[in-house]
């Protein structure tokens, strides 16, 4: 067996790196929300003053509301979007492993790159709207375009799909053939099969690939900045603010710690409705 | 026989390069139950899964009750499989699997409860009814497909090597339930298997498939005693297989001579072991005795086998009753009819 030595040589960077940058940097994190700052210097005073901020603005709540609006809708999109590719690809075999890399070869391309092609796409200049103008559609450039939670549900729909198309897939893999070809067998048309066979079978991945595209989305900041503008304003671009120009690393902190609970939180209740759909 | 129910006409059947059914043609009767028999490879769960619709053959036809269903979508046809790994789903408890075949047909639901409680009666499962079924055991499991597979009332049930699962004992047991199941519903049906005793155990006639043609399809005593070809001979049950020379109806294989009605040339026989005895008394007419040595015995029960040497050095196994004690060199003797002419095999 391995030397008590070698084991620990072996554990400990991995440990001492999630203990130094995750366990520490959670810890900073949870006692900077009970803090305050007075005249730029930050006040090491036990106090709830972040979170009933929080609870009585109406700006947090709203911006907060709204990122669970556009998480949820990038969710939905990603969901519809991604079943019936997952479901295709799934079930014709033909060019499984071309159309799987076909899907997945958008990962390898930079965030920053996807999200600022949607930006030459959607703005005034754009292709859409050169277009859309060339086509005699619109006279002017369509503004509502770019710079809205429009843009911002359009994006992220683009980059977190393969997130939620993953999942899917794995599941819809893994769903038995004989399985269908029994229900064929006992009179059920495709349809029906469908309905009654696959989806079911298929939700713990459905349940997998939602959580992602929700947690994933709902913690963005980086396409609210590119083509969200003022009105596609999302959480974490006031926590960046809070931390940024603002120099309000509590309220930051407390903001954080509620995104956290309630993705936290989320995770759970996601783990739990796989476990309950799952029958292997 | 019974009127025909279904009848297969010349079916081939191509993955890629590999042609795995090569023409075959067979009909079942109305309440009979016909056993598909074959080494892996031989075709017959394609031969099933193209009578149940999961793949379509490139040529030939399938018609039940006189009319084609090759044609049609697996859901429409009159027909329900019990699989190999029973393919329960596992989302729904045992009584949902048994009513999914009439949910899905749309037979009011009263109707379908009913339905579905009798058959699991009839597998004697309905204490399970609301359990889930990977919770139960291989055999229990083989039941809620059965009665899943039964409830539609098909005109035929398909059957993929249902029993392969099962361990030994098992399965003798669900091979009797098996057989007086059918004789109690009445229905035919087309029972894939590799396992020759349990072919001979349960039909009404053989289809033994090889290398996706059929080499012989008849009953089980008939497909025994009188085998087409030497694979048919060899493949059920143990045979000795002898080359002769015919002239003239005079049989020759080295030391062995008898008469048999058969054109002159090389021809093949088989003699099952058991025809061969322990020679006795003066000779009957009609039987062939020849000396041999006593190379090996092998004690089973009932029966011995004697592994035997003729002075010219031909090889035979005789499967002896009682347990007298033999001579190294002992004379034997058997039939001339038991030998039977075969057809060489390829």
């Amino acid at each position: 067996m391995y030397s008590r030595a070698y084991k620990s040589a072996v554990t400990l960077p991995p440990v001492a790196w999630v203990t130094l940058f995750l366990l520490c940097a959670y810890v900073i994190l949870f006692a900077h929300s009970f803090w305050s700052v007075r005249d730029g210097q930050i006040v090491r005073d036990f106090t709830l003053g972040n979170y009933k901020q929080i609870a009585s603005s109406p700006l947090y709540l709203q911006v907060l509301f709204r990122s669970m609006k556009i998480a949820g809708a990038v969710t939905l999109f990603a969901l519809l979007l991604g079943y019936p590719v997952a479901y295709y690809l799934s079930f014709n075999s033909r060019h499984k492993n071309l159309l799987f890399q076909l899907v997945i070869v958008p990962l390898w391309v930079s965030y920053l790159v996807r999200a600022y092609a949607w930006k030459t796409i959607l703005g005034s200049d754009g292709v859409l709207n050169t277009s859309l103008q060339f086509l005699h559609f619109t006279h002017e450039p369509v503004s509502a375009l770019l710079y809205s939670p429009f843009a911002v549900v359009l994006t992220l729909t683009h980059i977190y799909t393969p997130f939620a198309f993953l999942p899917i897939f794995a599941a819809l893999e893994h769903i038995p053939r004989n399985l269908i070809e029994a229900s064929h067998d006992l009179g059920g048309t495709p349809l029906q099969t469908f309905w009654r066979v696959i989806l079911p079978l298929s939700l713990p991945g459905v349940v997998a690939g939602a959580t992602f595209a929700f947690v994933l989305s709902l913690g963005d900041f980086l396409a609210p900045i590119l083509v969200g503008g003022p009105s596609g304003i999302m959480i974490s671009n006031i926590v960046v603010s809070l931390f940024g120009a603002a120099y309000d690393w509590p309220l930051g902190a407390a903001i954080s710690l509620c995104m956290l609970i309630l993705v936290v939180g989320l995770l759970f209740a996601t783990e739990r409705l796989e476990k309950r759909f799952s029958y292997q | 026989m019974n009127a025909s129910l279904l009848r297969i006409r010349e079916i081939r059947k191509r993955f890629g390069t590999r042609e795995v059914l090569r023409g075959i043609s067979l009909e079942v009767a109305e309440g009979e139950l016909l056993t598909v028999l074959g080494e892996s490879g031989s075709g017959k769960t394609t031969l099933l899964r193209l009578i149940a619709g999961f793949e379509q053959a490139d040529s030939g036809e399938i018609l039940m009750s006189g009319e084609r269903i090759d044609e049609l979508p697996s859901y429409k046809r009159p027909v329900n499989t019990v699989f190999q790994q029973y393919a329960l789903f596992p989302h729904m408890n045992v009584k949902e699997n048994v009513a999914y075949g009439l949910r899905v047909t749309g037979v009011a639901s009263s109707e379908a409860t009913q339905r579905a409680d009798q058959a699991l009666a009839q597998v004697k499962m309905t204490e399970f009814a609301s359990s889930s079924p990977t919770k139960l055991s291989g055999g229990q499991q083989q039941r809620v497909a059965l009665a899943r597979a039964l409830v539609n009332r098909p005109k035929l049930l398909l059957l993929d090597e249902p029993l392969s699962a099962l361990d030994a004992n098992l399965r003798r047991q669900m091979q009797s339930e098996l057989k007086s199941l059918q004789r109690e519903v009445g229905i035919s049906f087309v029972f894939v298997t590799h396992d020759q005793d349990e072919a001979m155990a349960l039909s009404d006639r053989i289809a033994l498939l090889r290398d996706g043609l059929l080499e012989q399809i008849a009953s089980p005593s008939e497909i025994y005693n009188r085998p087409a070809t030497a694979y048919c001979a060899a493949f059920i049950g143990k045979t000795n297989l002898v080359r002769a020379e015919v002239k003239a109806g005079q049989v020759s294989a080295g030391a062995l001579r008898w008469r048999a009605a058969q054109q002159d040339g090389l021809v093949l026989f088989s003699i099952r072991p058991e025809s061969i005895r322990v020679a006795g008394g003066a000779a009957q007419n009609g039987y062939v005795r020849f000396v041999a040595r006593i190379t090996q015995q092998m004690f089973q029960g009932p029966t011995r086998v004697v592994s035997l040497e003729c002075g010219d050095g031909t090889r035979l196994e005789a499967r002896l009753r009682g347990d007298t004690e033999l001579a190294t060199q002992s004379e034997f003797e058997f039939d001339a009819a038991d030998a039977v002419a075969v057809k060489e095999t390829a």
